[in-house]
């Protein structure tokens, strides 16, 4: 039986095609949002401190399925292996309602300017693909707070002097804060820091119809059982649901983008829930599953016309995949620093993202989210063993008595660094796996080492007894900042979507999500993902005003 | 080349993408592993996966990995079933890693000081861990880790025994926020 032709079908539904579908569906739009994984809520997914999105040794809590996807990676030295899921390597984010959302720590960062026009403010270095956004940051600024006031964001940016302009304050004040933020305030302001409260995507206060958080120690990584975490699977998605005009479907796994003989996008064929192939046809295919997996159904919609992919006539789909370089410092102190007030991270300094003489771009320092106590087995210093009594005794010690700060190092994209579709090893529907290879710039590695220096210097300013640095691999990154992969610009010949998010030769093919980013900021990434599919979302809908939708 | 050791997992084995042959690998594997438990004398072992003399090895690798101090160490906090029951399940790909690792530990044992690993003093089981080499060496690295996660872990697994790492951190065990969530660990389990 046909399906229903519809306006529009979104794949992924996460923070960018959660927040596309709500967008659409208000404006009048029909609209099929395609979830490969489940709609979970709080009591699906336990706290555990070993299977979650943070630390999955025993497994992920929010998918996707471990038997069912693999992916193969090619390390620095050109070795290629199968990774799983809940491997390390393999780049996860998520797959569920929510997406990423569901479980993230919830940094609600904006981009500065520069880093909208990178390419200008430093040149670019040989090696890279480094160039500027084709739109800037004032063009996004009121989607970005469009961002913050419909899904929800608590914190204070008034003390941070590195902000672009704002027409608005946040919608919530910053939650209480804790000890760490006590001990690290008045150090940042001896150093002459700017430092202030972390925007958040977390109620503070009741927002949105949901309460505030109750500072439990178990955020990032994991649902929120009292759901003051704002993500698009208790924000966007409802809404859309609400209008009438979103059908959500989960347990959906896209095939491909299907095609006309003129090159227009006609629908996605996919697996639904009971593993039957499926077409959904549509006036406009949106493709909002992150970088790997966006990048993956392009270049598996292959045709006669396009033998390489939909998008990919330059051979540009899949390249420039970046997430951060996180780096960072341990600090130990002679007193005790933990008070088991979550989520943890909650003050940050943004003097480093920029003007560092000798660095291209920089990072947005901040402390970390509360360590369960597995995750810290493995924070200790040189010279102190992996294991036995003085392993343990170092545990004990230092465990409440210890302080990370840490910052997502802005990469410098190069073309090497890749997702590829393998030409053998299939998942379990029969489709081809995404392949993860490529490195970092030289120049990435080098601020990311700076960063660190500076995290260091901040945590003996606040008392640190002992201090070591917590450095990256020169191994390509994703992970849950994945970006890059179908970047955005204004020449077709060095992009995959125009400015507008749609693909280069296809008018009614888009892809909303992080994938489009032409660099990735110092910061998290998902408060401009978000207004991204706010603003490319406004467009296609008055774009199709006066065509009786 | 593509088995990268750690999960065992060859090119092949997922490339299948008919439910049928999932169904049957997923079979032949339950078999396989079934035939395995009987041959070691499934009776005489308390354990899911290991036999009784892979658990006493494996008892005492882990308490040189954590050992007992003013705190009690990994074996009592009942690493080796938080182990055991993993390799049910999410370690499922590490049981030939187990099975070959402390048999090849317990030979290292026997060659160098003429008794089984569980029978050194602790100076010699620390000085035979030091020294491995090769495929034991990596195995170690393997059971480091998962003693981690057995004793500083969730007790819902099987490890930590009363909360007893958490207990010793600092952290308090019966969380006053976010309890709607928390499972203690069901009796013997």
């Amino acid at each position: 039986m046909a399906l229903k032709h519809v306006n529009a079908v979104i794949v992924g539904a996460g923070a960018g095609g959660g927040v596309a579908a709500q967008q659409l569906a208000a404006g009048g739009l029909s609209v099929v949002l395609l979830e490969r994984g489940k709609w979970y809520t709080a009591s699906d997914c336990r706290k555990d401190d070993l299977r979650n999105q943070r630390t999955s040794v025993l497994g992920n809590n929010s998918g996707p399925d471990e038997e069912r996807n693999p992916r193969v990676v090619v390390d620095l030295k050109g070795q290629e292996r199968v990774v799983l899921p809940s491997q390390g390597a393999y780049s996860n984010n998520a797959a569920c309602v929510g997406g990423g959302t569901f479980t993230y720590g919830a940094q609600a960062w904006r981009y500065q300017e520069k880093d909208f026009r990178m390419a200008t403010t430093y040149g670019v270095p040989e090696g890279s693909t480094l160039r500027d956004w084709p739109i800037s940051y004032a063009e996004l600024e009121p989607y970005y707070e469009r961002a913050e006031y419909e899904i929800g964001v608590s914190g204070d940016v008034s003390a941070d002097p590195f902000h672009g302009p704002r027409r608005q304050p946040l919608p919530m004040p910053p939650l209480p804060v804790g000890r760490e933020h006590g001990i690290l305030k008045p150090a940042a302001q001896r150093l002459g820091l700017h430092p202030f409260d972390i925007p958040m995507l977390r109620n503070s206060v009741p927002y949105g119809g949901r309460p505030p958080c109750m500072q439990c120690r178990w955020c990032v990584g994991f649902a929120c059982e009292v759901n003051a975490k704002c993500g698009t699977q208790n924000t966007a998605i409802p809404a859309a649901l609400a209008t009438g005009n979103c059908e959500l479907r989960t347990g959906c796994m896209a095939r491909e983008v299907l095609t006309d003989a003129r090159g227009r996008a006609t629908g996605v064929a996919y697996y639904d829930a009971d593993d039957r192939l499926r077409e959904q046809t549509a006036d406009i295919v949106i493709v909002s599953s992150a970088a790997v997996e966006s990048a993956r159904l392009l270049l598996n919609s292959k045709s006669k016309m396009h033998p390489a992919g939909l998008g990919n006539r330059y051979d540009w789909v899949g390249r420039n995949l970046q997430g951060h370089t996180y780096t960072g410092a341990w600090g130990l102190f002679d007193f005790d620093t933990y008070d088991d007030i979550g989520p943890g991270a909650s003050i940050a300094v943004c003097d480093y993202n920029h003007g560092n003489p000798g660095l291209i771009g920089g990072a947005m320092l901040a402390n970390e989210f509360i360590r369960l106590p597995y995750q810290f087995v493995s924070a200790v210093p040189g010279g102190v063993p992996q294991w036995g009594r003085a392993h343990k005794d170092f545990m004990r010690q230092w465990y409440r008595r210890s302080i990370a700060i840490q910052g997502p190092t802005q990469e410098i994209p190069i073309a090497e660094s890749r997702v590829e579709v393998d030409a053998k090893v299939k998942d379990f529907w029969g489709l081809p796996v995404a392949r993860l290879s490529g490195g970092k710039h030289p120049k990435t590695m080098e601020t990311s080492v700076r960063m660190a220096e500076k995290a260091e210097a901040w945590l003996k300013a606040a008392g640190a007894i002992r201090t070591w640095p917590k450095l990256a691999g020169k191994g390509t990154s994703g992970g849950q900042h994945q970006a890059g992969t179908c970047r955005m610009g204004d020449d077709p010949r060095v992009s995959v979507v125009d400015k507008y998010c749609r693909v280069h030769d296809h008018d009614n093919l888009y892809v909303i999500d992080g994938s489009v980013h032409v660099t990735n900021g110092g910061f998290n990434p998902v408060l401009t993902i978000m207004a991204i599919a706010y603003y490319a979302a406004e467009r296609i809908v008055k774009s199709r005003k006066g065509r009786g939708v | 080349m593509l088995d990268d050791g750690r999960y065992g997992l060859a090119l092949g084995h997922v490339k299948i993408h008919s439910l049928r042959r999932r169904r049957f690998l997923r079979i032949a594997g339950t078999a396989t592993a079934c035939g395995a438990l009987v041959s070691c004398g499934r009776q005489n072992t308390p354990w899911r996966f290991l036999t009784a003399a892979e658990g006493r090895t494996l008892a005492a690798i882990c308490e040189q990995i954590v050992p007992t101090d003013q705190t009690p160490g990994a074996a009592w906090a009942g690493v080796v079933n938080f182990i055991d029951r993993q390799l049910m399940g999410p370690y499922r790909r590490q049981r030939d890693a187990y099975r070959t690792g402390l048999m090849e530990i317990d030979r290292a044992s026997v060659s160098k000081f003429g008794k089984d690993f569980a029978s050194l003093d602790a100076p010699q089981q620390t000085a035979l861990l030091e020294s491995l080499t090769g495929g034991a060496q990596r195995f170690f690295a393997t059971a480091i880790a998962h003693t981690m996660q057995g004793y500083y872990g969730d007790p819902r697994h099987g490890g930590n025994r009363d909360a007893v790492s958490w207990r010793m951190l600092g952290v308090p065990v019966i969380p006053i926020r976010g309890r709607n969530r928390y499972e203690f660990p069901r009796q013997g389990a």
